[in-house]
């Protein structure tokens, strides 16, 4: 029977989504494989072990340790090294977030493997990735020894929770020393509500939202739908919004179910980051907006009147 | 300082995407350099002006990648290398661009280098912490402040919006995101200037490398454009009724609500 590790990734206390879509994914890749959750993380790993094997994991490795409260490459790198040391596994499932991008290159150089970075679906032996900012796909495969692949978030469902299954968990020890980069502070801009990266409905704003004020009605339709809160790159450019909110090229990739694009035209830039949405909404009074080439459904209007309708009209579901 | 910078030649962002024989078409595209390693070279140049020093950009790419090693110069870097691979790989992956860079940065006196967080064309964001860890050297992703006092470094790195300030120090590779700075356009001086300055041109020989040290450990089986998206539907009627609507189609036939 082969292995795989499925890494999941703590924040807060808590595990994020897509760890358990790692262990979707390992199960996708080989049916038959063992998989095994992998949580690093400085406290509750107990717990988060638990959630990981009700999400589906066999069962779980976990290293706790002060030095794994924030990411940093050395801490991590030598946790995860020597969980894999200890498994040998056949696969490697990670996120691609900014730790699983940070720390998925170093372990595959340790390892001596490649690595098939970003990919958003398992097809076969055969592992689908966007190229091109996303205008075009690839299928990979890797070549012989190690199956590494890091995941897009909110592309491979995860496993229903079972609250019944039960598995072995087993905490490892781990000398952590010689940490050659060291966090002085953190701060928080992106972290409030929902999360961009993981939000299953994202409503953005653009330019068309004119100000900072514009924003509100767009915040007020995401509080309804439970969604988080985008925007263009013109809008962060033009001030209207911290560029933690960007969605493009540069900015963050996402594939929410729902995306409410609001006042934005649709540059190419902003396309490569939201277009493999499931389901694309705009809103924009311009009928000729390239945003409507890629929309499912728009509406051609003023957005400070169809938004805050939209939100009523929420409301009263 | 001795700054190296690492620099991809990627499609224009503008280009379309066409495929021919399982392979996105190269005939006729525009080239530019990577616009994250844009940031890595401004950074660079800066950083030399204010500590002094020399800013070397390598490449790992084929002759064609002349042109954007002259306009990294012609923004104000010092010399340029091109590792030509064009004869000896045919299908390289992160693992070999990675191990090509390292062994050409192996016996070279390195204080920092700089490279783009990710390429816009492949995005796979390997290259930087790959070189990192074979030259064992500490690597910060995603930064967009960096400064150096001596040996120490400070850092802020963007971690998914939210800023890390992150302490560390030289030898260092960080990789560039976004908000770093603003590149500079080559200006006509800088451009004359760019003509004469070194360039030099490598193989894997010179490297002591073969083929089968680089050997790409994953392999791409095909290349595929995304599905024709039908054209969406544009509501009609007073904004009420096409509110109305919306809300209708996404849970009736969209079902995301």
């Amino acid at each position: 029977m082969t292995t795989f590790l499925a890494f999941g990734e703590a924040r807060d206390g808590e595990l994020r989504n897509l760890s358990f879509e790692t262990i979707a994914a390992a199960k996708q890749i080989d049916e038959n494989a063992e998989v095994v959750g992998v949580v690093l993380a400085d406290q509750n790993t107990e717990n988060l072990a638990n959630d990981m094997i009700q999400y589906g994991a066999d069962r779980a490795v976990v290293v706790e340790h002060d030095d794994l409260k924030e990411y940093t490459s050395d801490a991590y790198t030598q946790a995860a090294m020597a969980v894999i040391e200890e498994e040998d596994p056949d696969g490697i499932v990670m996120g691609h977030t900014s730790a699983g991008k940070d720390l998925s290159p170093r372990l595959a150089n340790k390892l001596d493997s490649g690595l098939v970075s970003d990919i958003t679906n398992v097809d076969g032996g055969e592992f689908v990735r966007p190229i091109y900012s996303g205008k075009a796909f690839e299928k990979k495969t890797v070549k012989d020894g190690l199956t590494f692949v890091t995941i897009r978030p909110n592309n491979i469902p995860p496993f229903e929770k079972d609250e019944n299954r039960s598995g072995d968990v087993n905490t490892l020890e781990v000398d952590i020393k010689d940490i050659r980069t060291i966090i002085k502070d953190v701060v928080r801009k992106a972290s409030e509500g929902v999360d961009l990266s993981e939000a299953n409905i994202i409503v953005a704003g653009g330019r068309g939202v004119k100000s900072e004020e514009g924003f509100e009605p767009l915040y007020e339709l995401a509080d309804e739908l439970g969604a988080a809160v985008g925007a263009s790159r013109g809008a962060c450019d033009a001030g209207y919004c911290d560029y933690s909110l960007q969605i493009g090229q540069t900015g963050k990739v996402v594939t929410p179910d729902l995306y409410i694009a609001v006042g934005i035209s649709g540059a190419i830039q902003h396309l490569a980051g939201m277009s493999n949405s499931k389901v694309i909404v705009a809103i924009n009074k311009d009928a000729e907006a390239n945003i409507f080439n890629v929309a499912d459904y728009g509406i051609v209007g003023d957005l400070f009147d169809v938004v805050p309708k939209l939100t009523e009209e929420i409301k009263a579901l | 300082m001795n700054i190296y910078v690492l620099m991809k030649k990627t499609f224009d962002t503008e280009e379309k995407i066409q495929i021919s024989g399982g392979a996105i078409e190269e005939e006729g595209a525009e080239f530019i350099i990577n616009p994250y390693d844009e940031y890595a070279i401004e950074e660079a140049i800066n950083l030399r002006d204010e500590h002094g020093g020399e800013v070397t950009v390598v490449t790992v790419g084929d002759e064609d990648s002349e042109q954007q090693l002259r306009t990294a110069l012609a923004m104000g870097a010092d010399q340029a290398v091109l590792i030509n691979t064009e004869d000896d790989v045919e299908d390289g992956d992160q693992y070999t661009t990675s191990t090509v860079i390292s062994t050409y940065l192996k016996d070279k006196e390195v204080d920092l280098i700089l490279a783009g967080n990710v390429a816009i064309d492949q995005a796979s964001g390997q290259v930087g912490p790959r070189v990192a860890d074979q030259l064992d050297m500490p690597y910060v992703t995603t930064i967009t402040e960096i400064s150096v006092d001596g040996e120490e470094v400070n850092i802020v790195r963007d971690v998914e919006g939210d800023e890390e300030k992150v302490q560390t120090s030289l030898p260092l590779l960080v990789t560039c995101q976004q908000g770093l700075n603003e590149p500079r356009y080559p200006s006509l001086p800088g451009i004359m200037k760019a003509k004469k300055k070194p360039l030099e041109e490598l193989e894997l020989d010179d490297l002591d490398l073969d083929e089968d040290d680089v050997e790409a450990k994953t392999e791409t089986t095909d290349v595929f454009l995304p599905p024709e998206k039908e054209a969406g539907k544009v509501l009609e009627g007073e904004t009420d009724e096409q509110v109305k609507e919306l809300v209708s189609l996404l849970r009736s036939e969209a079902k995301v609500l």
